[in-house]
């Protein structure tokens, strides 16, 4: 199966509709990749490299989605979040309450996507902190199909939102989206324990229920799902495991799915609180914060 | 236009209306708004700016970005004359259920963007500009900000990305009186030269010697903000924190202090019977 990158085919979209809408601009500080070069070269007076400055990044973003530009703007995760965390506070998520803004916050290099890079570049705080601010849509895909349906939606809303992609490339895990309001997909039936997964840990999640009965559901607009189709969708579980690249009991994905599922047992499995310096492959610092697959495993047996 | 008469009994209106809404509202920054009367009476009145009060948010208007926030509760009693909102809310700044707090936000008509947070305005006025110009649209961009206010690193971020995109329909006005919140800004971050700081950074720079000088205020906005030269402007406008208040204007704590309602009766007194 071809893998891709989240980030190349949504790239690749919006490079194609901004041949015919002229109201796209992008906005990136100083981080690029192949596709992105396509951009720059097309559309120069529509794209815009403001430098390694994140914070201006998103002041700059907020100007011209106020002057009603679709604006892309284009970071490394880690920084395009906490950086300029209260510039996306102040001036999108406080001022799209007020004005209308198709502003979309595109971070790269979700979880520890950069593993080998250490601290600074995991990101594993970002679930949780744009979680907690309001008016801002959270999409966390887990392949690039998902990520791919995303771009006539970042298109037609006239809201903030904040994309967090992967930086590796990964395997479709469906064939399309089929409806994209309802925010998560069934990947796997099963009937007594369910795994909700975000991002690059479905992968994880369907390698390790491959020969188990257990079924499979990856949330990918970790906010906006339909909290009632979910319910529906979980009604037969007993068990709900929350898995993600991120810490646990800090505000991800464990909390939004802990505060609506209070009738389930519900165990959060995630990053220890704490920073992982130990150099290695992503797998391996999921050894290191008890992820592998088969202590996830382990855990799941518990229950 | 400038008819310096009109501008000189328009400031008079601003000034104490500004004081009695500080009677109201104690907890309002009056020595911080006090300081850009000249600049914002200069730039409304004077008709620097293309405003619709009817309709704020007229795409024909210029963008006005007060950045520093707090200190601009002077404009609610300029926005209400000019038929922003009514004049009977004036009466209501930071009374419960009032759209007019102690920092203005843009749910007051007449405001672009959120306030009180600083350092956010000219990073923001940059992506107007920006979007301005890409569509060929003449209007123009002003920012004003404080001195203090300038400590904020993102502003230098964005007076590093608005003459390298050639930016010149942005006007920076800086308000510079000196006073941060608990001391003289240059006990704190001198920030002289201000004038070769912007000159470093390639913008095209102006001073007003005076801000409290109508005359020069409104001679040197009105051609800086129309006047296109390939470079973003600023124009460092030399004021004086709680300017028509004796004893804030020489006060190293002015931005926090308060003035006495007794005082304020006495103060508007004078103001009414100057010529």
């Amino acid at each position: 199966m071809q893998s891709k990158a989240m980030r190349d085919v949504f790239l690749a979209s919006l490079h194609e509709e901004m041949a015919h809408d002229e109201s796209i601009f992008f906005v990136a500080a100083d981080f690029g990749s192949p596709i992105l070069d396509k951009i720059r070269a097309d559309y120069p007076a529509r794209f815009i490299n403001v430098g390694i400055a994140e914070q201006n990044l998103i002041n700059v973003a907020t100007g011209l989605a106020l002057e009603g530009f679709k604006v892309f703007a284009y970071a490394i995760a880690p920084f395009i979040t906490m950086r300029c965390y209260e510039q996306i506070r102040v001036n999108i998520a406080i001022l799209s309450q007020i004005r209308d803004m198709n502003i979309n916050i595109i971070g790269v290099g979700a979880g520890v996507s950069y593993a080998m890079s250490g601290p600074t570049h995991h990101c594993l705080e970002d679930l949780s902190i744009m979680r907690t601010l309001p008016n801002i849509e959270v999409f966390s895909p887990s392949d690039y199909v998902t990520a791919q349906s995303y771009v006539k939606r970042a298109l037609k809303i006239k809201k903030p939102k904040y994309i967090r992609f992967d930086a590796q490339p990964l395997v479709a895990l469906r064939d399309e989206v089929e409806d994209f309001d309802v925010g998560f997909s069934v990947l796997k039936e099963g009937e007594r324990v369910a795994i909700l997964s975000t991002g690059y840990m479905t992968h994880k999640a369907v390698s390790i229920a491959k020969e188990l009965d257990i079924k499979l559901i990856d949330i990918y607009l970790i906010n906006s799902y339909d909290k009632e189709k979910l319910q529906e969708a979980l009604q037969e579980c007993e068990v709900i495991f929350t898995l993600e690249e991120a810490f646990k009991n800090s505000g991800g994905l464990d909390a939004e799915i802990n505060f609506h599922f209070k009738d389930k047992k519900v165990v959060n499995l995630g990053f220890e609180k704490k920073y992982t310096f130990e150099i290695g492959s992503r797998e391996f610092v999921h050894q290191e914060n008890g992820l592998s697959e088969d202590e996830i495993l382990k855990e799941i047996k518990k229950h | 236009m400038n008819d310096s008469n009109y501008l000189k009994v328009k400031a008079k209106y601003v000034r104490i209306e500004t004081l009695k809404i500080h009677k109201e509202a104690p907890e309002t920054r009056v020595a911080s708004s006090l300081s850009a009367i000249e600049l914002f009476v200069s730039l409304y009145y004077g008709k620097i700016l293309h405003f619709n009060s009817q309709n704020p948010r007229d795409d024909a208007r210029d963008r006005f970005i007060i950045s520093k926030g707090h200190g601009s509760i002077s404009m609610y009693p300029l926005l209400a004359d000019l038929g922003f909102f009514n004049k009977t809310e004036l009466g209501n700044v930071c009374k419960n259920g009032s759209f007019l707090g102690g920092i203005p936000d843009p749910v007051i008509p007449g405001y672009e963007t959120v306030n009180g947070s600083l350092g956010h305005g000219l990073g923001v006025g940059c992506g107007i500009a920006l979007a301005l110009k890409s569509r060929a649209k003449e209007q123009n961009v002003v920012v004003l900000t404080g001195d203090g206010e300038l400590n904020e690193g993102s502003n230098w971020e964005a007076i590093m990305f608005a003459p390298q995109h050639k930016l010149d329909n942005l006007t920076l006005i800086v308000d510079y009186n000196k006073v941060s919140m608990l001391d003289f800004s240059k006990n704190i971050i001198d920030m002289n030269s201000l004038n070769e700081k912007f000159k470093a950074f390639n913008w095209d720079v102006y001073e007003i010697i005076d801000g409290h000088d109508l005359d020069e205020v409104y001679t040197v906005l009105h051609k800086v903000v129309h006047h296109r030269i390939n470079k973003p402007k600023v124009v460092i406008a030399n004021t004086i924190k709680g300017k028509g208040v004796p004893f804030l204007e020489t006060h190293s704590l002015s931005h926090i202090l308060s003035v006495k309602p007794e005082d304020i009766d006495t103060l508007i007194k004078e103001l009414e019977d100057a010529e």
